[in-house]
C-alpha cells in the first residue's frame, strides 16, 4: 500500500520538477536565491578612470565595507583589470594606514 | 609618501622633509612634487601610536637615490613607515588609454578621412616616495 502511494507521488512531483527546471534554467534552483545575472556595468570603465590612485581613501572606502575586506567583483560590479588595479591600491593604502586591514 | 611621528614639533618636521629632499637633490634626483598632507588618524596603532604626519614627495631618478632615501627613512626613528610606489608605467599607460579613446572618439565625430593623430605621450621617469620604519 505504501509503495503505491509512494509511486504515484513521485511520479507527479518529477514530471513538475523536470519541467521547472528546464524552462527556469539549471542556475535558478542551484544558486543563493539569485534567478538572473545581473549585468552590472563596471564604475570604472564608464567613467573612464584608467588610473586608481592609492591616496585616494574616500573612493577607496566605497569598495571595503565594514569589516574591512576587500568587496568582490561580482558585488562591486568592476571589470577584471579594474579590479585588479583596486585591489593593489586598496593594499597599499593599508600597508600606509589609510586604510585598516581589520575592523571589528 | 612617509609617516612621522606626531609628536615631533612642525619645525622638525620641515627639518626632515628638508633633509630628506636634499638627499634626492644630491644625488641627482628631482623632487616635483611635494605635499605635506598633515596630521591625520591613522586606520591603526603603528608602535602605540594612533595619528600620523603624512608627507608626500613625487621624484624623478634613478633607483639610487630611492634607494638612499629608503636607508635614511629607515635609520631615522621619527619617520614611522614609509612606501615607494614606482607610478611612471602606470602614468604612461593611463595616457595611452586615454590618447587611444580620444583618437577613436575625434575619428568617429569626423567622418572624412581618418586622420591619425597621434598624440605624444611624454614619458619620464617617476617614483613616489612614501615613509616606513
Amino acid at each position: 500500500m505504501s509503495s503505491n502511494y509512494d509511486d504515484r507521488d513521485r511520479g507527479f512531483d518529477r514530471d513538475d520538477d523536470n519541467d521547472r527546471g528546464e524552462r527556469g534554467g539549471r542556475g535558478g534552483r542551484g544558486g543563493g536565491g539569485r534567478r538572473m545575472h545581473r549585468r552590472k556595468v563596471c564604475g570604472f570603465c564608464r567613467d573612464k578612470i584608467d588610473l586608481i590612485d592609492f591616496k585616494d581613501v574616500r573612493m577607496l572606502q566605497g569598495f571595503i565595507p565594514e569589516r574591512g575586506k576587500i568587496l568582490p567583483r561580482r558585488i562591486s560590479g568592476s571589470c577584471a583589470t579594474h579590479q585588479r588595479m583596486l585591489s593593489e591600491a586598496i593594499k597599499r593604502a593599508r600597508n600606509i594606514a589609510l586604510l585598516p586591514y581589520a575592523t571589528d | 609618501m612617509f609617516i612621522v611621528d606626531p609628536e615631533t614639533g612642525a619645525d622638525d618636521v620641515t627639518r626632515l622633509s628638508d633633509n630628506l629632499q636634499q638627499i634626492i637633490t644630491d644625488l641627482g634626483g628631482t623632487i616635483t612634487k611635494n605635499e605635506d598632507m598633515g596630521r591625520r588618524t591613522l586606520a591603526y596603532q603603528i608602535g602605540r601610536k594612533t595619528e600620523g604626519h603624512y608627507i608626500l614627495f613625487e621624484i624623478e631618478g634613478t633607483g639610487r637615490e630611492i634607494a638612499e632615501l629608503e636607508r635614511r627613512m629607515r635609520v631615522n626613528d621619527q619617520v614611522l613607515r614609509y612606501i615607494t610606489v614606482r607610478v611612471d608605467e602606470d602614468r604612461r599607460r593611463a595616457e595611452k588609454f586615454k590618447a587611444k579613446r580620444a583618437r577613436k572618439a575625434s575619428r568617429r565625430s569626423s567622418s572624412g578621412p581618418a586622420g591619425g593623430r597621434g598624440g605624444s605621450v611624454a614619458a619620464q621617469p617617476v617614483a613616489e616616495e612614501d615613509g616606513d620604519a
